[in-house]
């Protein structure tokens, strides 16, 4: 394989996210300043530094404990007993930490986890989920047998996604999936030769769904594809649209009129802020049988997003409803040769679902990092929503819930014909720059066409580093509308009132190549 | 509205495994047990996985203190913990994004345990150079395999991918490659040479392939499983220089490397000896690598850290295998450092080596006497042919399966082997797997079962396999 023409074209055609060269270029300035302190310590350089910041916020990786937010003292004192038993004898964690590691062991082979599980995760924990979900769903009932845990919801996607997917030289399979999606959805369909249709979301009612844009985007979509599923995310990602009941029916509706299998990403449900959450599984339970016992539906969730945060341990469960059987016997078969939901990252799955209860030796101090967790990012989603509307052509829809908030940038021509010159979305551009001048990073939105440019922010990070990472995107944002509307004496009007271009006459070093964000490295 | 009738055609061509049968039998009758149903035996001796600590082995001490850290740093503080325990975790930690194993991490892993595992490699290999950018820290093994693969098999191309495979070959490649639509080419190992791997039946299933598909891969498992072989030099020499001769790219499994102890074996990598053959062949052959944490004498197989190397990859190839490392977030955070743990064990003169090098001892012992044990009570059983196993973690005899044995085996619709092995479940609790499971030349029977397991767990495996075995061929004869 060493021409290029023999790696398999599905993985040449895969379409990338720019937020991996720009999460490059931030390592770098990150190493880099490492260096100059360095320097500045060891040769005594007493000048000031050139950059105006000592260190990158990162606003994108939508992973709280990266950002510095703590994770929850029971799910680490549980799952550093069930690593090492002998704590268990250890006065000094609470009887309830104590109690459910040993629980926990002894549903894993060996006393151990460091045994391979069943490949849809342990039965235990698959039990534990249903339960939740039956709970969470006001009695709407879920069976273990329709929980599989995978490595992640990503993962599940994917397997999903594979078993829908459709062979070679057959109209391929096409999947309605909402314009802006999640930033690696995109690729994930490419990788398997599935067609990704979209459907807008409506920015200006919230980022809502609406039902004439996923008939409209289905018409479009036949005669070059088959289109088999409907992605939805909800809460939102990255708008932070929560759902009501009647959209969602909708929904269901539209998914049952047209065949569609439902996949649900549901992530951001314990984050929503104001409005109830309510899961897809519920409503589908509470319309009509002929919806309640047909429609396939599949829902995602996982310990990286909202209460958990807990990415690193790579686990998360799709729950199947109405699937057929003999689907769910390759369900199986597709898990056993990925077995990678890790045995740490699934016992933490049975303390998310099944958390301390009142009475509990940990439940006080459990409620308390949960609901501080809570306020911080409900504090954070209104602070950076009331400052990025404050920002000249920035204009940013509430968040009902997820930790994201996603708004539209007005950019001036300048930057877009600078972009235009460099070859990279102007939104890249513009998160570049914001990098290097002021060292923070958020991320570029999809593209959607037009003048519209998105940037998506995560805002569940520790309080003071948003206020930081806000006051320098106020200092550079106004500094670059600034910039762009006085090009050094030229006025944007000459005298017979006729519009001139705005040029940017200072060119500031940019590192990013000409193939700008198909660049993976 | 029903999925199946649109689902993948690769999908549907993937084949369950041996294993689910025997699995719910093995489900049922650990059931009864609790239930109290009276049977010959106490419990299910569960040796059918390459899974050391389902099969009773205990975790090393040291691992699981550091990780125990890691997860809750407040024990770094304590002086509960060692005190090379506490320094190592707290300086994993630093390492971490946010200082926690709940964050994601780069792509190919915690940049400074990516820099550990390329010394390890080096040191491994007598000084080769081993550059960190051609590393991926994965969630196990097969899952790097995969990515792989996934570069390597062409889906839209009219003449399909193949790869070369051999036979015996543990189930998880194969059911990856008929997943992605490749063509599996098997090339068989020589069982009564101890499963050697001979060039010139490579040679005779790249012939068997033309016209049948297009070959790309030579997939190779050293030290092998099920097989317990060990390439010799020459015969790794001989491997490289075909793959250079017919342009395929070799995809060395080496995730056993820990477990040798055969009286004249000795584990050499891939690349080593592709360094050492010199150019062209060193500068050109290209190879990829793999070895996990989940095998050795850690045995941390639900933890998932192992690691890809690559070797001689055009840049521009190097990019797409970027992007589909990157469609997956990263590798579990403990897995990788499951994985530093296992290439920079505690060093003699620090506070933790006499323990973890008593409890290593324990374990290669008691994996050696039970290999000694099992092949001598298995070649001392009728109808039973066990070659040499110079390294990993399994045995893999030959079986011969009575012709009433396999009548009867057809009748109740199950293959002779895995026949053998639900009548060995059901009557003796033992849980092993049958040879079809991972291919073997038509007309012959096998199983498999880990022998790395406590000792007394062995002799009482042993002890009830004798009993069956003598039972059932006296039954079928």
């Amino acid at each position: 394989m060493s021409s290029l023409q023999q790696v398999n074209p599905r993985v040449r055609g895969m379409r990338t996210s720019p937020h991996a060269a720009l999460q490059s270029l931030a390592a770098r300035i990150t190493q880099e300043i490492t260096q100059e302190i360095t320097q500045e310590i060891t040769q005594e350089i007493t000048q000031g530094a050139q950059r105006s910041f000592k260190e990158v916020i990162d606003l994108t990786s939508g992973d709280p404990q990266r950002a510095g937010m703590k994770s929850i003292s029971f799910v680490r004192q549980v799952l550093a007993a069930c690593l090492c038993p002998h704590l268990l004898k250890d006065t000094s964690l609470p009887l309830d930490v104590r109690l459910r590691a040993q629980s926990l062991l002894d549903s894993c082979d060996g006393g151990s986890v460091g045994a391979y599980t069943p490949s849809a995760g342990l039965a235990r924990v698959r039990q534990s989920i249903a339960e939740f979900l039956t709970r969470r769903d006001a009695g709407a009932p879920s069976y273990s047998r329709d929980v599989y845990i995978s490595a992640g919801s990503q993962v599940a996607l994917m397997l999903l996604v594979k078993l829908l997917a459709s062979g070679e030289g057959e109209t391929p399979t096409g999947v309605l999936t909402p314009v802006p999606s999640p930033h690696t959805l995109p690729g994930l369909l490419d990788e398997e030769g599935v067609t990704l249709v979209p459907y807008r979301l409506t920015e200006e009612r919230g980022w809502a769904l609406e039902l004439s844009e996923l008939h409209r985007a289905l018409k479009a979509s036949r005669g070059h594809c088959n289109p088999r599923a409907i992605y939805v995310s909800n809460p939102g990602i990255p708008t932070g649209h929560v759902q009501d009941r009647k959209s969602i029916e909708e929904v269901i509706r539209f998914a049952a009129a047209e065949r569609l299998v439902l996949l649900v990403d549901e992530v951001y449900q314990d984050s929503v802020f104001g409005s109830e959450f309510v899961s897809y599984k519920r409503v589908l339970f509470q319309m009509d049988k002929v919806y309640s016992e047909s429609v396939e539906l599949v829902s995602f969730h996982s310990l990286s997003s909202g209460r958990m945060g807990e990415g690193g341990l790579r686990a998360g469960f799709m729950e199947a409803v109405n699937m057929d059987p003999e689907v769910t016997r390759y369900v199986h078969v597709m898990l056993c040769f990925d077995i990678s939901a890790p045995v740490t990252g699934q016992l933490a799955l049975d303390l998310m679902v099944d958390p301390p209860k009142p009475g509990d030796a940990s439940y006080d101090t459990y409620t308390q990092e949960i609901l501080s967790a809570r306020a911080t990012l409900s504090h954070n989603a209104q602070r950076a929503w009331q400052i990025l509307n404050g920002l000249p052509g920035m204009s940013c829809q509430p968040a009902m819930g997820g930790v994201y908030l996603y708004p539209s940038v007005r950019l001036p021509a300048g930057i877009l014909e600078q972009a235009e010159m460099l070859g990279v979305e102007p939104d890249v551009l513009y998160c570049q720059r914001f990098l290097q001048e002021e060292g923070v990073l958020v991320g570029a939105g999809l593209h959607h066409g037009g003048d519209t440019h998105h940037l998506r922010l995560c805002v569940l990070v520790p309080p003071d580093s948003l206020e930081e990472a806000l006051t320098r995107l106020s200092s550079f944002h106004l500094r670059l509308v600034d910039r762009f509307s006085q090009c050094n004496g030229v006025k944007d009007k000459d005298e017979h009132g006729r519009s001139v271009r705005l040029v940017e006459t200072t060119f500031e070093g940019s590192t990013v190549s000409a193939q700008g964000h198909n660049r993976n490295e | 509205m029903s999925v199946l009738q649109e689902m993948s055609p690769n999908v549907k061509q993937m084949r369950q495994l041996e294993y689910a049968v025997l699995a719910r039998q093995a489900i049922r009758i650990r059931e009864e047990l609790k239930q109290g149903v009276r049977k010959p035996y106490k419990e299910v001796i569960d040796v059918c996985w390459g899974d050391p600590h389902r099969a009773g082995i205990k975790p090393l001490s040291f691992v699981r203190q550091v990780l125990a850290a890691c997860l809750y740093p407040q024990l770094v503080n304590s002086d509960k913990l060692p005190v090379d325990v506490r320094q190592r975790a707290q300086r994993l930690l630093q390492e971490c994004c946010g200082g926690s194993v709940g964050a994601y991490t780069n792509t190919r892993g915690i940049p400074k345990i990516v820099h550990r595992v390329s010394e390890f490699i080096t040191r491994r290999d007598g000084g080769a150079p081993s550059p960190p950018e051609n590393i991926y820290i994965s969630p196990g093994s097969q899952w790097a395999l995969t990515n792989m693969l996934k570069i390597l098999v062409n889906s839209k191309a009219s003449t399909r991918t193949g790869v070369l495979t051999p036979v015996p070959c543990h189930s998880t490649t194969t059911l990856s490659l008929e997943g992605l639509g490749a063509v599996i080419v098997p090339y068989y190992l020589s069982e009564r040479q101890g499963w050697e791997l001979q060039v010139e039946e490579l040679q005779r299933a790249l012939e068997s392939a033309k016209g049948v598909c297009n070959p790309v891969a030579l997939y190779v498992i050293n030290p092998g499983n099920p097989s317990g072989h060990v390439q010799s030099r020459k015969s790794m020499q001989e491997v490289i220089r075909l793959v250079s001769e017919k342009r395929l790219f070799l995809l060395a499994d080496e995730v056993y490397q820990e477990c040798v102890y055969g009286e004249n074996s000795e584990f050499v990598s891939y690349k080593r000896v592709l360094a050492e053959m010199g150019p062209p062949l060193s500068d050109t052959v290209e190879l990829a690598s793999f070895h996990s944490a989940s095998k050795g004498y850690m045995g941390e197989c639900g933890l998932r850290g192992g690691y890809v190397e690559l070797v001689n990859l055009d840049p521009a190839v190097m990019k797409y295998i970027y992007t589909i490392f990157s469609m997956d977030t990263c590798a579990p955070v403990l897995g990788q450092m499951a994985l530093d743990l296992m290439m920079n064990p505690p060093q003699p003169g620090d506070p933790s080596y006499p323990l973890y090098d008593v409890e290593k001892q324990h374990i290669r012992t008691a994996l050696v006497h039970n290999v000694k044990t099992a092949r001598a009570v298995l070649n001392s059983l009728p109808g039973f042919c066990c070659q040499p196993v110079e390294a990993g973690i399994f045995v893999f005899p030959r079986l011969h399966i009575p012709p009433k044995a396999i009548q009867k085996a057809k009748e109740v619709g199950m293959k002779p082997d895995t026949f053998y092995c639900s009548r060995l479940l059901e009557e003796a609790g033992v849980l092993v797997s049958p040879g079809c499971e991972y291919g073997q030349k038509e007309g012959t029977f096998h199983i498999r079962f880990c022998i790395m397991t406590p000792q007394d767990i062995m002799e009482e495996l042993l002890k009830r396999l004798t009993s069956f075995h003598t039972q059932f061929m006296e039954d079928f004869s």
